[in-house]
């Protein structure tokens, strides 16, 4: 409980600052977040337990493990928080520059709440929690009309997915008659059948909204597109994040003993689908934020194969894939929000000839998208070999090879699109390039950071180490 | 022993390299060729300090019952695919590496002195600079290498800024060749080890140098019978591994990067291609030395190709015109030395003589490197001042440069093997262990040392005595016109400090006690001359130092027509017995034409055909789904709903 509880001290600290404060003393408010965030992230660091610790009855545990993914979550958060603060400083959101910052961290709670729950009740309330502040944060922008089309498509999208996880959490709760994982594994484990097994698909499709699987992704794009861009930088990497790893918790703990009868197959399938059909369209997009909807939605594919071979090292290989694409998502991220505080553009025919005037913003960018696309020696590479490692060291049928040969078909597929970015910004020829401007030190600092992970990641075998000793 | 040590050898090299390459250009190549000097020296100092404690701190750690052992300063897990598979990279001590680490670091930072003088001028004297540190970095990791995948990493990384270093000068068409084909010709061998290393790997479960040296017999056992055409597993995995130092230290066949590698600048050659790279394949073969004892067959490979390669590379080496060539062609024939040396020093699994073949191959290594460098350096000095690499340009230079001629006449006499010079004791015990072996090695081999003596002195003659028309011409026009712009002219100070302190190392670097510092059990061995070798092996090497007077001294037809008398011969070696040609007529005629034009044309057409259709299809299915992003809402709730359904109904049959 300490991370969360030292969360929801943040947030209060943060959002009794932002009631109480005067007009020129809330001017710091973004600062004082990110210095409570980076405080909570290294308070992760230092409290790791040795053993199982729960509260609520069994309702709630948390292991070294758990630590070790609200780890990876907060630093993603904070980085995301550093990136904002120049867009958080300028005139239109001024009014409400504290109210970014305590959704974020509400959301946040949400999320921990969600991946350490034993009891579906518990993850329900850390699920809401985590949604409905999503909602006001994608329509934060309240003067652009974009902005609220996004809201309320994620509003009706979200509403209806809880409404189809439910009703399979009570098709669960009706056959086995209790809502925590460990009794429904026991009652699963004693041959449940049918309706286990359909109660399991609604269960599955509600994930597939919040980790955006096809067919259950269609928000994403208009989303992304309409968010204000640290809100879709928090969306596709801490969102989609912490509901994988929710994703696979509830899998394992609660329905590992009908993984072979039914969720191999329909994860399997989901894979597939999610990364061809996210692949296919992001091969056409024009708009940045759109292209990094559809690379997004490719990759929550790629992460789900940690989770298909049902492994030990699955866990940490979905681990170390997230943590390698917290940071080369928002290494993107932070170029594309930069260049658009700066300048307003998020078109790619808007970066041909970045590279004559922005050499560094190019690099970044380019040291991204080739971690996204998994070129050696950086870390994206290591991250997908990993996850094809523990996808085949599952159950080792024959099934599973063709599963990563689709996967690597597909990664050439997304190399294309990745790739046009870089030609757009180091090839492609431009009368009027974006002028060369300096960015924030704020927005510089993140992405330094984002660069030295992706690098580092890439090269020190330490971390992902560590995250196979835990398992 | 403390890891900073170590680590900080490894690192500074490396640091320079980023430092110099990332932003050499924005500093003067003064502070550059300075900056990577100190970065130098201070390695120098590191490594000299951690050689001297590995072998005089008399730590019970380093030394136990006087013998030596190997120890492991640190070695870390890098990578770890599998339980038994896992990369590592980690810092070997042990008296080879001591040696390495006491002969690059010396070698590396005198060449780094003398190019701040040679170099002086030169367009991208920073990038050279920061070549030289990337390269000293490689070395060092190879060298001090605790698994053979480390040593293949840095063996590939001495490949390529081998590479970077012989294209230096990018402009010229001559050089860009050559630097392509050592890379080339080098991968090619390397391709071999990579082989060998599965092979070796895949059947030990073993990458690590230490377990598999300290017990081979017990490393080995599960697959002493495995056989594979003819030949055991072990045999195939040796001669393998060793194929890929016969490309980096040029044996016959893979020899003719070399001479070709002389495109480089000057101290290039004389620290990568003479010193410390080409005697990779040696420092290889002696670090798996316990494994290719096991194999009688791996050393007679070893023996025969590196006595076949000495005596060609003496041949060649009588006849050539470029100094450098010379100086390269003698490099590949004491190399030879150095591998037949390591060849006779085992037979049947028994060291022949104490392992003599192995402590005299390493001594060789050591006096080799300070001498060859001192001649490389010494040619530098002598192009640096004439503008030409051929000796037809030169002679009678003593007057004109008399610290070059000096050194250049130790380097010269203690390769010819006069005592009390360097190469007098290494040579010796070399040829005390071919006899040693058999009577027939040892004839070879005393022969190819009275070549050596004749070529390097005929060098040596030709280059400091025989007359030069142009020179004297040119003396007299000075005494008339009273200018001396064109007279060549010793070096500066900067080129001529490492070729003293060179001389002065080739000159007593024979005396150190080397028995006890590097043997092949790390139990001391007393060196003592074998004069029934000795003797005879010194009046060779009189000999042919005498017949090189005789031809070579004063201007005379007597070269000329001695070539004469046997034509064929003498152009046959000055064409290095056209293997070149050899080469050219197998990959051009029958590799490009025959094998290489059908596989392009069956990838433009249909690797690639098949890729477009790839992209084609791609695209079309692209094309086609696209409508399913409405931007409805509504759309978007009923796909989810039906995936959902679809998912529930199918998994629900399957069951039923």
């Amino acid at each position: 409980m300490k991370q969360e509880i030292a969360l929801l001290i943040a947030f209060l600290v943060v959002f009794l600052c932002d009631t109480f404060a005067s007009a020129k003393a809330a001017k710091s408010i973004p600062a004082v977040a990110c210095m409570w965030m980076a405080a909570v992230t290294v308070f992760g660091f230092i409290t790791v337990p040795d053993g199982t610790e729960t509260a609520f009855a069994g309702m709630y545990a948390t292991s070294k493990v758990m630590y070790a993914i609200k780890n990876i979550l907060n630093i993603g958060t904070l980085i995301v928080l550093i990136q904002s603060l120049k867009w958080a400083g300028s005139d239109f959101v001024a009014i409400r520059r504290g109210e970014f910052y305590e959704l974020i961290m509400l959301t946040l709670l949400g999320m921990s709440l969600m991946i350490s729950s034993r009891h579906f009740l518990i993850f329900i309330i850390g699920l809401e929690t985590a949604s409905l502040p999503l909602c006001a944060l994608v329509a934060f922008n309240k003067n652009r009309y974009e902005s609220h089309e996004a809201a309320v498509k994620y509003v009706l999208t979200a509403v209806f997915s809880s409404a189809i996880l439910l009703m399979g959490l009570s098709y669960v709760y009706g056959l086995c008659g209790s809502l925590y994982y460990d009794n429904i594994a026991l009652s699963a484990g004693s041959g449940a059948g049918v309706m286990l097994a359909v109660g399991l698909a609604f269960v599955i499709a509600g994930f597939g909204f919040k980790i955006s699987l096809v067919p259950f992704h269609l928000w994403t794009a208009d989303v992304y597109q309409g968010a204000p861009t640290p809100v879709t930088s928090y969306l596709s990497v801490i969102s989609k994040g912490s509901a994988a790893f929710a994703f696979l918790v509830v899998l394992t703990q609660a329905f590992g003993a009908v993984y072979a009868q039914a969720w191999e197959w329909m994860l399997y399938a989901l894979i597939i689908l999610t990364i061809t059909v996210g692949n296919l369209f992001a091969m056409r997009q024009t708009n940045m934020k759109r292209f990094l909807a559809f690379s997004s939605i490719s990759q929550a594919g790629y992460i789900m194969l940690a989770v298909v071979g049902n492994t030990a090292m699955g866990v940490s290989a979905l681990m170390f894939y997230v943590l390698v694409y917290v940071f080369s998502n928002l290494a993107a991220f932070g170029v594309i929000g930069a260049i658009e505080n700066a300048t307003g553009k998020v078109d790619m025919t808007d970066y041909n000839g970045l590279y004559s005037t922005n050499p560094r913003l190019s690099f970044t960018m380019m040291l991204a998208m080739f971690s996204l696309a998994g070129i050696p020696p950086f870390a994206g590479f290591f991250s997908k070999f990993f996850v094809f490692t523990s996808t085949l060291s599952g159950s080792g049928s024959a099934a599973l090879y063709v599963l990563v040969l689709i996967a690597l078909i597909n990664t050439i597929i997304s190399l294309y699109y990745y790739l046009l970015v870089v030609k757009a910004m180091f090839i492609n020829p431009s009368d009027s390039p974006i002028a060369t401007f300096r960015s924030a030190l704020s927005e510089r600092a993140g992405m330094w950071v984002c660069v030295a992970g992706i690098i580092g990641l890439g090269i020190a075998s330490y971390f992902y180490d560590y995250l196979l000793t835990i398992v | 022993m403390e890891i900073t040590i170590p680590v900080l050898i490894l690192a500074i090299p490396f640091f320079m390299f980023l430092l110099l390459g990332l932003t050499g250009m924005k500093m003067s190549p003064r502070l550059a060729g300075t900056l990577g000097t100190i970065g130098m020296g201070t390695v120098l100092v590191l490594s000299y300090y951690t050689a001297f404690t590995y072998w005089f701190s008399g730590n019970p750690l380093f030394q136990a019952d006087g013998f030596r052992l190997p120890v492991e300063i640190f070695n870390m897990t890098w990578l770890q695919f599998t339980p038994a598979l896992a990369i590592k990279i980690g810092f070997l001590l042990d008296p080879i590496s001591a040696l390495m680490l006491v002969v690059i670091p010396t070698i590396s930072f005198m060449v780094h002195l003398y190019s701040m003088g040679y170099m002086h001028g030169e367009k991208g004297f920073q990038r050279y600079y920061a070549f030289l540190s990337l390269f000293s970095f490689s070395m060092l990791g190879l060298v001090v290498a605790t698994n053979i995948f480390q040593m293949y990493i840095f063996w590939e990384l001495v490949g390529a800024s081998s590479f970077l270093l012989i294209g230096f000068y990018y402009t010229l068409p001559s050089a860009v060749a050559a630097a392509k084909k050592a890379f080339i010709v080098t991968r090619f061998a390397d391709l071999g080890f990579l082989i060998g290393i599965l092979v070796l790997s895949f059947y030990t479960q073993e990458l690590d140098f230490l377990p598999m040296t300290l017990n081979p017999q017990e490393v080995f056992a599960d697959f002493g019978g495995t056989t594979f055409l003819g030949c055991s597993v072990l045999t195939w995995a040796l001669v393998l591994i060793f194929s890929g130092g016969m490309g980096k230290s040029a044996m016959l066949p893979l020899h003719i990067w070399l001479p070709d590698a002389m495109e480089g600048p000057t101290p290039v050659s004389a620290l990568i291609h003479a010193a410390t790279m080409v005697v990779a394949g040696v420092y290889l073969v002696a670090r798996l030395f316990p494994l290719y004892m096991l194999e009688d067959a791996a050393l007679t490979f070893i023996t025969v190709v590196g006595a076949l390669t000495a005596l060609y590379a003496a041949v060649v080496a009588c006849t050539q015109i470029d100094i450098k060539r010379i100086l390269a062609f003698s490099t590949i024939s004491q190399i030879a030395f150095m591998m037949v040396s390591l060849g006779v020093a085992s037979r049947g699994g028994e060291a022949i003589h104490e392992g003599l073949g192995y402590m005299a191959s390493m001594f060789h290594l050591f006096t080799h490197a300070m001498f060859k460098a001192l001649l490389f350096l010494g040619a530098g000095s002598l192009i640096h001042a004439v503008h030409s690499n051929n000796y037809t340009a030169m002679g009678g230079l003593r007057k004109y440069m008399p610290v070059t001629h000096i050194t250049f006449l130790i380097g010269c006499l203690a390769i010819a093997g006069i005592p009390p010079f360097a190469g007098f004791f290494s040579k010796d015990e070399i040829l005390v262990a071919c006899y040693a072996n058999s009577p027939l090695w040892g004839v070879w081999m005393s022969a190819v040392a009275g070549m050596t003596a004749f070529y390097m002195f005929r060098m040596y003659f030709l280059i400091f005595w025989w007359d030069n028309p142009d020179y004297a011409a040119r003396v007299k026009e000075q005494e008339a016109h009273g200018h001396h712009a064109s007279m060549p002219h010793e070096s500066p100070i900067t080129m001529t400090l490492p070729l003293v302190f060179l001389a002065i190392v080739a000159f007593c670097g024979g005396w150190i006690p080397f028995g006890h510092l590097v043997t092949f059990d790390g139990h001391e061995y007393n060196i003592h001359i074998d004069w029934s070798v000795a003797g005879p092996s010194i009046a060779i090497a009189a000999a042919g130092i005498a017949l090189a007077y005789i031809l070579y001294f004063k201007k005379n037809d007597r070269p000329a027509r001695m070539a004469d008398s046997c034509r064929w011969l003498w152009t046959a070696a000055h064409h290095r017995f056209y293997w070149d040609e050899l080469y050219l007529f197998v990959t051009r005629r029958i590799i490009f034409d025959r094998i290489c034009k059908p596989i392009a044309w069956f990838d433009r057409h249909i690797i690639d055909g098949t890729m477009d259709g790839f992209a084609y299809v791609t695209n079309c299915a692209s094309q086609a789904i696209k409508g399913l992003q409405s931007g409805k809402v509504q759309m978007y709730v009923w796909w989810y709903l039906i995936g959902a359904v679809l998912l529930g109904a199918i998994t629900a049959l399957c069951i039923l």
